[in-house]
């Protein structure tokens, strides 16, 4: 394509898009069902329970370390997939571009989501691409729509924790956000923390292979506070965790002292917290910390039958204190 | 108001700047309100200004007296 | 982390809560500042302290004693065509006559949540067609720092940085809440940062004229038991002002930030929030800085809301605990506060709702 930017033709349904499609979109994708560029894919599903997810991304900047929107994209959608149980295998990719926007940026975004769905699993199968005017979008948002296959006795929700649980993360938790709010415009906070954005299907089936899941959630926006509240409020349980274990890397710690955040509210976008029998927790450990994506798995807290949809956290002194969801955005403070 | 991080003077830098460190994050701090810092002082921190040196000395003597108040204690 | 990791020690705070245990006399102190609450709430303090210390938390809110006129006006600049409003992110929630800043913004008024005032001056530097105003809340921890922005705006010629001050002053404030009817605390737990700045002479009127024994704490766990252990020797001995942070603060504090601010800022009455007017408790912009004064501004605020049942200000000065209020956890909570010491995540209600309350206790 001779052009550098995206323009508002180029979401118009005409040539000009028909050549955004060929020469770019369906190229870097590489994908055959998107190819046909039919007005649906067909599918057959290799199994009767399926899972469906939808998901939409307006992270800013596109760009962090350790991602991108498109990454982002793609194993977002994995993931909300994995949290069932589900094998991932199909995905949408619904595009909406900002007037101006370079089409190195695009094309950037792209090869990622190429990268990263390869490395999951799982095919862009099909896709839409509008164009905004100049002003809106934030450069770009993705959405996205990703369907997979349950297994027999494999399907897990977070109503499935019971009492006398162990719960168990895969490792540092609040990598995510601070790796954004590093980037963002005014803080100019150096850090070397980068997302830990990754698909969790592969994590997922090997801790299955070793023991029972009774709940699983990814900890995305909220953190794991909102994460474990939903997860306790849905069973009807009550979560104690152990501050102490909790894992959390020094620089996210040192983030949170200085802008008066909470680790436990920060955002993650590779980390599945899962509440297991107590029994096969050491088992289920073990696997996650032989997996590429578990290395760091920690043992942190417990279900119990305590007040439903109460999380509380025990401090190195032995007393507890309650974690209540967070209302809206965390915004760093002074006080 | 009062939330403030103590943080390791790395380097000075011009308009009376410094780049501090705190458990290996950097930030630029202004040094407007303090006097005599070098590379090697802590400062402490607030909103993207250092308001005071952190007093090494008493630092120590701080932590010493609490240690020897916790070690009173596990012999009674 | 250097210099506070040792000061959590697990150890050292056993030993030193076994040493306030021991005392034989409950007691109970105030601490001043919110991001003492806050401190003593995360650390799990509280439980572990009764009863020998009940802990009453007071007016060192610098959000919860922000008065809804001041923020309508702060909200009311946001909405004029040509402000850019910074604040620090504390200020976003707090209710005023038409809201809060969140919902400002999302009527889109220009608001801009910064880290640092210096993030303020580098907006009006880059947006010389807008004026930049900053929202200037915070005792006396924080307003040197936006003296100093002041005083380099003027340097550097940027006609279009405001600042609306809203800075308060903690020793006059001490002063009102020790002569208050009612008022019946042993001791005070000093704001940390706000003493590296003033120093401990500040307060010494507490012990002279009130016989009150206070000290002046740090913000680790192990600092402000360090200041408690001290208060409970002093009431058993002489009341003073004990500084017990001296790794950051030394009695005559920091005579180079007072006197930045004293160079841009004239004491002057202020209205507390919950309180009332105290004397010489606020902070304005001096004649030489008034060109860079936003308070000085015209700004159409409406009227504040009718006083509720809301019973902050008994909170803050320490009168009631938050589930005293009968508005506490039922129609007041940190998702829909009715006043400010919910709103604020150190405000008194708040972290008792978030940290130490539990859904069906007894409310005393």
């Amino acid at each position: 394509m001779t052009e550098e930017l995206v323009t508002m033709a180029h979401g118009g349904g005409g040539t000009r898009m028909r050549e955004l499609l060929e020469e770019v979109v369906f190229p870097l994708l590489g994908e055959p069902l998107l190819m046909e560029a039919e007005d649906a894919a067909a599918l057959t599903m290799p199994g009767e329970r399926v899972a469906f997810t939808t998901d939409s991304f307006v992270v800013k900047p596109l760009f962090f370390p350790g991602g991108d929107i498109g990454k982002l994209a793609v194993c977002g959608t994995v993931n909300d997939l994995a949290m069932r149980g589900a094998r991932p295998l199909y995905l949408t990719l619904g595009l909406i571009l900002e007037e101006g926007l370079p089409f190195s940026v695009l094309e950037e975004v792209l090869r990622s989501c190429a990268e990263w769905s390869r490395e999951a699993g799982v095919g862009i199968v099909t896709g839409d691409t509008k164009v905004v005017e100049k002003g809106m979008a934030d450069g770009m948002y993705v959405n996205t729509a990703g369907i997979g296959v349950i297994g027999e006795g494999r399907e897990v929700s977070i109503k499935g924790a019971a009492p006398g649980d162990i719960l168990l993360v895969n490792g540092f938790i609040g990598d995510h956000e601070v790796s954004v709010i590093g980037e963002r415009e005014g803080f100019d906070l150096q850090v070397s923390v980068r997302s830990d954005c990754a698909p969790l299907g592969g994590l997922v089936e090997a801790m299955q292979e070793a023991g029972d899941l009774h709940a699983l959630r990814d900890p995305t926006r909220g953190g794991m506070a909102a994460a474990l509240k939903e997860m306790a409020s849905s069973s009807g349980t009550a979560v104690e965790l152990v501050e102490e274990e909790l894992p959390v890397r020094e620089e996210v710690r040192a983030v949170c002292e200085m802008l008066g955040l909470d680790p436990l509210l920060l955002a993650n976008e590779g980390k599945l917290v899962a509440a297991v029998p107590e029994e096969e927790a050491e088992k289920i450990l073990e696997a996650m910390r032989g997996h590429s994506l578990g290395e760091d798995s920690a043992l942190i807290g417990k279900v119990t039958d305590g007040r439903m949809g109460e999380v509380s956290i025990m401090t190195p002194l032995g007393s507890h204190r309650l974690l209540r969801m967070p209302s809206g955005e965390q915004f760093p403070r002074i006080c | 108001m009062c939330l403030a991080v103590p943080a390791e003077v790395l380097e000075l830098k011009e308009n009376d700047m410094a780049l501090t460190e705190l458990g290996g994050v950097r930030k630029d701090v202004s040094l407007m309100l303090v006097d005599d810092v070098k590379a090697g002082d802590y400062v402490l921190v607030h909103a993207g200004f250092a308001i005071e040196k952190i007093d090494k000395v008493e630092a120590e003597k701080t932590l010493e007296l609490f240690e020897e108040i916790a070690k009173l204690d596990e012999v009674y | 982390m250097r210099y506070i990791d040792e000061y959590r020690s697990p150890d050292i705070l056993k030993g030193q809560l076994e040493r306030i245990g021991d005392h034989q006399n409950s007691i109970s102190l105030m601490e001043v500042c919110g991001t003492h609450t806050m401190a003593i709430s995360r650390a799990g303090l509280r439980p572990l302290l009764a009863p020998t210390v009940d802990l009453v938390s007071g007016p060192g809110c610098p959000v919860c004693v922000t008065s809804e006129r001041d923020i309508g006006k702060a909200i009311a600049m946001a909405g004029m065509p040509d402000v850019i409003l910074t604040t620090f992110g504390d200020m976003m929630r707090v209710p005023g006559p038409q809201g809060t800043l969140v919902e400002a913004a999302s009527r889109g008024a220009a608001v801009k949540v910064v880290y640092s005032p210096l993030e303020a001056l580098a907006l009006a530097e880059k947006e010389r067609d807008m004026r930049v105003v900053f929202l200037g809340v915070g005792f006396e921890t924080t307003s040197p720092l936006t003296a100093a922005v002041t005083l380099q705006a003027r340097e550097r010629g940027l006609d279009n940085f405001y600042l609306l001050s809203l800075h308060k002053l903690i020793p006059p404030a001490l002063r009102a809440l020790v002569t208050m009817e009612g008022f019946g605390i042993d001791g005070f737990i000093l704001p940390g940062h706000v003493s590296v700045i003033i120093g401990s002479e500040a307060y010494s009127f507490l012990p002279e004229e009130f016989d009150i024994p206070c000290a002046v704490a740090g913000f680790e766990a192990a600092d402000i038991l360090q200041a408690i252990i001290r208060i409970i020797e002093m009431k058993e001995g002489c009341p003073a002002v004990s500084i017990e942070y001296s790794r950051a603060v030394r009695p005559e504090g920091n005579p180079k930030a007072l006197d930045i601010m004293n160079q841009v800022f004239e004491p002057e009455d202020a209205e507390w929030r919950g309180i009332g007017t105290i004397p010489g408790s606020g902070l304005r912009l001096r004649e030489d800085f008034r060109h860079h004064d936003a308070g000085a501004w015209e700004v159409d605020v409406p009227p504040a809301q009718a006083e509720s049942r809301c019973r902050c200000g008994d909170i803050l000065c320490g009168r009631i605990k938050p589930p005293q209020c009968a508005l506490f956890a039922g129609e007041c909570t940190p998702e829909n506060p009715v006043g400010p010491c919910m709103v604020s995540t150190e405000g008194t209600c708040a972290s008792y709702y978030l940290y130490d309350y539990r859904k069906g206790d007894d409310l005393d």
